[in-house]
């Protein structure tokens, strides 16, 4: 029995409430644990199809624990035979970049919006608010061909450049946005008075505002280098060397070439969700954070 | 994050009005470094202009022209979206129910997005009476870490008409029921792709949607209680309320996750089977890069920012409020 603020005395329950309470407590451990096999169960069945000889897969569903025999043999194949290794690699390749020049980019324009004084800087800014809003569509069709027009022999598709400048184009609205509400809740104290003692716009930006933003920073450099890793509408569009497609697009033709052979596709499926599920449980704080800046009020 | 929302609506907390109008105060030197200012913008705004903004206005255009190659040849007026509207592919009203690749984005945000919330609301809430409320989020969380593509591949492979090979069917048979080919028959393809959408979001809902549950502070659910309140009434009077303003904010972003819905569709069905679960942004992509078909593939992307220009003013509009008080 308790008795709380205000003296309301709590109630022992009834013989009869209290079985209704523990029959309500089953019911929600019993949902909540169907709720994470329903989560959990698809993508453990694929990580256990992914180490299953070829063989065993087609004669046995993977939940068959009892003949379960283990191998890295479809590892190996994707990676050697199926260029899953090239495809990793200019997976790097594309994220990397992709991720640290709108980090830089929208740091600087973030840094303006929010610490330096210029002329329509507010109506600048709900522009980039309103630019978040466009759809990456209505930049495939010019940056293909209108470009060629304008700058003959010009091929941003046949190497990086392409997908690069167009993912860092497409992160800026975004990431100017999340940036600047950052920066503009650091204390004004602190760049006033190194305005005052003569520091420049530069030095400001690179000793105070930066260090103190790293964990602003950090979640959306996440956020963003999640967002390209993932990506393959981006890549059908603006990588057109197939020397050089990422992993994405690498298990897409998988799918269409081999759309049975299991063992392949579901070692690729993980090949290509083993960076993101290491970044989410070592960083898991960053990451969500990075998710809810733009969403949550 | 093929499914992860982009987080799109404008609505980071903002700082109260006395300390906004310090910040106003301490903005910037009262004489302005142009030649600074300008090296801090030059990069984003060149590359907004270049790769955003100048190819909006060229694919606008180039939506009214016949467009073949992507360059301007000939001017056709509508004729874009006069035959956009009347392809059944795209729209088809005349039967029952609708069918065309703007109807199956209507049938996904009229699941996906109230049944995401839903579920996100409900785990929200009563994972946050137990004690392993953190080890569920993240599990229900994980799917939003992976790409589309994986999330497309792991649900290939559970829907797999092969018992061997696809659980769902596998427990079917277990029951007696014959294997059901769930993204071979158009009746149910959209569902099906809907479901695999919804199991890959409500991780991001249940993380929002807790995050508003937890801002009600635990001592005034306990009054209430003590006070006679019973759950359901806690749940309509005191939850449902703090939550309604992330709850719309959630709404609007997988709204917009739905319009600009693609690489689950491109990998999982690629359309199929005929044309039965094509949604507007996998058109689009079709028309213009498979069909050569710029012009109207331009219409297409068009008709994409024109369902987005609502919540583009949503979003200006709330945010140039928010700054302001």
């Amino acid at each position: 029995m308790s008795v709380l603020a205000g003296g309301v005395v709590h109630a022992r329950p009834t013989p009869a409430g209290r079985i209704v309470a523990a029959l309500n407590r089953t019911v929600i451990h019993v949902s909540l644990a169907l709720i994470g096999l329903i989560w959990l169960v698809p993508t453990v069945g694929l990580l256990v199809t992914s180490f299953r000889p070829r063989s065993d897969i087609q004669a046995t569903g993977w939940w068959d624990f009892f003949n379960l025999h283990l191998t890295v043999e479809n590892y190996r194949q994707v990676l050697e035979a199926q260029g899953m290794l090239q495809a990793f690699a200019n997976t790097v390749f594309i994220a990397v970049p992709s991720t640290l020049l709108p980090l830089g980019i929208c740091a600087l324009a973030a840094y303006a919006f929010s610490w330096m004084r210029f002329p329509f800087r507010d109506t600048l800014f709900l522009i980039v608010v309103g630019l978040l809003m466009v759809p990456v569509q209505v930049a495939f069709i010019p940056v293909l061909t209108g470009f060629r027009e304008l700058v003959p022999g010009l091929e941003l598709t046949k190497g990086y450049g392409g997908i690069w400048l167009a993912h860092t184009a497409f992160a800026l609205p975004f990431g100017i946005f999340l940036l600047r509400n950052f920066f503009i809740t650091l204390p004004p104290d602190m760049i006033e008075a190194a305005r005052i003692d003569g520091a420049s716009d530069a030095w400001i930006f690179r000793k105070i505002v930066v260090p103190v933003s790293v964990p602003a920073i950090a979640a959306y450099g996440i956020f963003q280098f999640l967002w390209v890793w993932n990506d393959l509408l981006m890549a059908l569009v603006f990588v057109q060397d197939a020397s050089k497609f990422p992993m994405t697009r690498a298990i897409q033709n998988l799918l269409s070439q081999y759309g049975t052979e299991w063992h392949l596709l579901a070692a690729g499926a993980f090949l290509l969700m083993i960076v993101p599920l290491i970044v989410f449980f070592s960083l898991q704080r960053y990451f969500v954070q990075g998710l809810l800046a733009g969403s949550i009020k | 994050m093929g499914l992860a929302p982009t987080p799109v609506a404008p609505t980071t907390r903002y700082p109260a009005r006395a300390d906004l109008t310090a910040a106003r105060r301490a903005r910037g030197p009262e004489s302005p470094r142009w030649g600074t200012t300008l090296l801090f913008l030059a990069p984003a705004v060149l590359l907004l202009l270049v790769f955003l903004i100048y190819p909006a206005l060229y694919t606008i255009l180039l939506s009214f022209n016949r467009g073949r190659n992507g360059i301007f040849e000939q001017w056709v007026g509508l004729d874009n979206y006069t035959r956009l509207f009347a392809d059944p592919d795209f729209l088809d009203l005349s039967t029952f129910p609708p069918s065309g690749a703007l109807w199956n984005n209507v049938l996904w945000i009229v699941f996906y997005v109230s049944i995401v919330i839903f579920l996100g609301l409900v785990i929200a809430v009563v994972a946050a009476r137990v004690r392993y409320e953190s080890v569920l989020k993240a599990i229900v969380f994980i799917p939003m870490s992976i790409a589309a593509t994986a999330l497309a591949v792991i649900w290939k492979f559970v829907y797999s008409p092969d018992a061997n090979i696809g659980l769902i069917n596998a427990l079917l048979g277990a029951v007696g029921v014959a294997p059901v080919s769930w993204l071979g028959d158009p009746g149910l393809v959209n569902f099906a792709l809907i479901a695999v959408g919804i199991w890959g979001s409500v991780g991001f809902a249940t993380i929002i949607l807790s995050a508003a549950v937890k801002s009600i502070p635990a001592e005034v659910v306990e009054s209430a209680r003590v006070e006679g309140a019973t759950e359901r009434q806690i749940f309509f009077r005191m939850i449902l309320p703090m939550v309604s303003l992330p709850m719309s904010v959630l709404a609007v972003t997988l709204v917009v996750n739905v319009i600009k819905l693609f690489d689950l569709i491109y990998v999982m069905t690629r359309g199929g089977p005929g044309k039965s679960s094509q949604v507007i942004a996998f058109t689009m992509f079709q028309q213009a890069f498979e069909a050569g078909q710029y012009g109207y593939g331009s219409a297409v992307a068009v008709v994409m920012l024109v369902l987005l220009i609502p919540i583009l003013i949503f979003n200006v509009r709330r945010f140039r409020t928010s700054s302001v008080t």
